[in-house]
């Protein structure tokens, strides 16, 4: 990219790493015991939570991507904003703080809380497992293309390196210093980008008088004959009623996929109790809303100020708007401060999933599966969690690599569909449905699980259309590339006939401990550390 | 603070006053159930209504772009209008459900836990 300077953009980077680096080293020095580890012995406030839910949220996608879609589609890439928004209501009204109070460590807690241990934790376990691994796949792909785009890395091997070194040092933050040190890498990234974005915001409202209109005037102007079309939806749903419905199938995927994302959910475990969960997500959503208000002028101030043109002729297509837009307003001082921004995202965010994995793996799949719950395991445990950060970082790593130069932005659709479709009904029915049993929460979880990748893997996305995975091949029979719209529903129904199906009986006395539990906070893991120790 | 398994089988002794201890207990007790009903009674049409607006306006910008694309004020289109009213709503609704936990719902889990933890 013209007006890049590498050796600024790696500079400012490395001054973040090197930042993080001493913060996770002085924060701990190897946390000791698994509630350390994996929560940070929920000593943070729920201020200090909130910040972190946005830095582990708002991802490289929704930074570089949600701009570059309203810069190039207007209208329509603002419409992602939105579902992204509102979801944290289903968190915040449903699940935040009835989570926080039965559960401990992971999303399979809460859901195998009052049904047989073993599969409904598997099954729970998998599902973290397989939302994770596609959300990690995505960022550390874009990653490498990251590379290519801010840094002028255009071979392959420099971009592995590139790929490695996000990874290696992303290992190293969650290694020593846990959820604790993963917390403060992501309320550091949080604070750096939400205001680099603010900042930016202004520069652009500035320049047109604070005048809103007055920027979309120029979006119009210099859109030419699709100008109009910049401010009002249909631009890239609009064409078919095919593409119409797949736009349905996704607004109802990122409402209801939020809630059941297992590395939000665990973030939860941070804090004290219910009320610090509240307050959580309270700054969650003013700092999520307030930086997606910022993206929609960034995205219309790139098509006001760059234009789509320049855009779609960058390397990196959409995902220039924002590097572009970064030069034509500030130099290369401010292209490699949002260079910078960019990787530190992608870096908090691989860090808080990885924990997340590692902590699945560990509690749910070796200490309760395998060693069931033994008295001798837990100290073993951390061991394992250790080990499940380096290989999953090592996969990760390795999966960035591989996949280099294809498009596999779906991927982060995919994670939202599994959560929406496998963890978010069967999370729902545990916490308020009585009679809900362990038949009822395998079928959901796997039911869901098995359309959501069924539907995916015979759509457009994998095969049949010139975009897809395999361009040649043509095996697709479901048209859309969301299956939310199917998935979901289906997932709640199997739910249900799993429930009044089966013989089995609910356990009364364990749900009148969970749901006691859910909503007094009652037998709740409490801080150990002092409150808001760092 | 683990109430379950040592005191399950102490039972509110005649003529003395108890704290009631096992889950099922406080689950029957009059003030848990209505902290449920409170809870339930605010966040489940709360929701209802959240996702009802929401879907209405996800199905209005994917099949009514005429009506989306009329200008209000200069270049304001009514569909940024209703895009931006989503987020005052979520917003709004975030306050709504904090000032209802703070006032409603957290004396009463108050009031429990302090019958339960003497």
């Amino acid at each position: 990219m013209d007006n890049s300077n590498p050796v600024v953009n790696i500079g400012i980077f490395a001054v973040f790493v090197a930042i993080t680096l001493v913060v996770v080293f002085r924060v701990n020095r190897g946390p000791s015991s698994a509630a350390g580890f994996y929560t940070g012995d929920n000593a943070f406030t729920g201020r200090q939570n909130g910040v972190a839910l946005a830095g582990d949220y708002l991802s490289a996608a929704a930074f570089l991507g949600i701009t570059g879609a309203i810069a190039l589609n207007g209208y329509d890439g603002f419409l992602y904003s939105i579902g992204f928004l509102v979801a944290w209501l289903v968190a915040l009204l449903l699940v935040a703080e009835l989570l926080r109070n039965t559960g401990r460590f992971t999303m399979a807690d809460v859901l195998s809380f009052r049904m047989r241990q073993r599969p409904v934790r598997t099954a729970a376990a998998l599902s973290t497992l397989a939302v994770t691994f596609f959300y990690l796949l995505a960022q550390m792909n874009g990653a490498g293309g990251l590379v290519a785009l801010l840094l002028g890395v255009v071979d392959e091997v420099g971009q592995a390196v590139t790929v490695s070194v996000v990874g290696v040092v992303m290992i190293v933050y969650v290694l020593i210093g846990g959820m604790k040190g993963t917390t403060w890498v992501q309320i550091i990234k949080a604070v750096l980008l939400i205001a680099t974005a603010f900042v930016m915001a202004v520069w652009i409202l500035g320049r047109y008088g604070f005048n809103l209109s007055a920027l979309l005037g120029d979006v119009v102007r210099l859109g030419g004959e699709n100008g109009e079309a910049m401010l009002a939806p249909g631009k890239m749903y609009g064409a078919t009623d095919v593409t119409r419905a797949d736009f349905l199938s996704l607004g109802i995927t990122l409402v209801l996929g939020t809630a059941g994302l297992p590395h939000v959910l665990m973030r939860f475990y941070t804090v004290p109790d219910a009320k610090e969960a509240r307050r959580s997500v309270v700054w969650a959503i003013g700092l999520i809303g307030g930086f997606l208000l910022m993206t929609m002028v960034l995205g219309y101030g790139a098509a006001a100020l760059v234009g789509s043109e320049r855009i779609l002729g960058a390397p990196g297509k959409a995902n220039s708007a924002i590097p572009l837009l970064a030069a034509e307003l500030g130099g290369p001082a401010l292209l490699g401060l949002v260079a910078a921004v960019a990787f530190a995202t992608i870096l908090a965010v691989v860090a808080g999933l990885t924990i997340t994995a590692a902590a699945s793996f560990a509690h749910d799949i070796y200490l309760n599966v395998i060693k069931r719950n033994a008295r001798d395991a837990g100290a073993s445990q951390l061991t394992v969690a250790r080990w499940a950060v380096v290989v999953i970082g090592l996969v990760s790593i390795a999966g960035g690599i591989v996949t280099n130069g294809q498009n596999v932005a779906f991927l982060v659709a995919l994670a939202f569909a599994v959560a929406a479709s496998a963890n978010l009904p069967t999370l729902l029915y545990s916490l308020f449905w009585r009679r809900f049993t362990t038949t009822g929460a395998l079928w959901s979880i796997y039911g869901g699980l098995a359309t959501t990748m069924t539907l995916i893997v015979f759509s457009p996305v994998v095969s049949g259309s010139p975009t897809s995975i395999f361009p040649s091949a043509d095996f697709a029979w479901f048209p859309l590339s969301n299956p939310g719209i199917i998935s979901i529903p289906l997932s709640f129904l199997l739910g249900y006939l799993g429930t009044v199906l089966s013989a089995e009986r609910p356990d009364a006395v364990k749900h009148a401990e969970m749901e006691v539990r859910a909503l007094t906070g009652l037998g709740a893991e409490h801080a150990t550390a002092t409150k808001g120790s760092a | 603070m683990d109430i379950a398994e040592d005191t399950t089988e102490s039972r509110p002794e005649t003529g003395r006053q108890r704290p009631e201890t096992s889950w099922q207990e406080i689950q029957r007790s009059s003030e848990f159930v209505e902290l449920r009903r409170r809870q339930r009674g605010f966040a489940f049409p709360l929701t209802a209504f959240f996702l009802a607006w929401y879907l209405l306006y996800v199905l209005l910008a994917d099949y009514a772009h005429e009506f989306m694309a009329t200008k209000v004020v200069g270049n304001i289109t009514l569909g940024l209008v209703l895009g931006l009213l989503q987020f005052v709503s979520t917003f709004l609704i975030s306050a709504a459900y904090v000032w209802f936990a703070n006032r409603r719902l957290d004396p009463v889990v108050d009031d429990i836990r302090q019958r339960v933890e003497v």
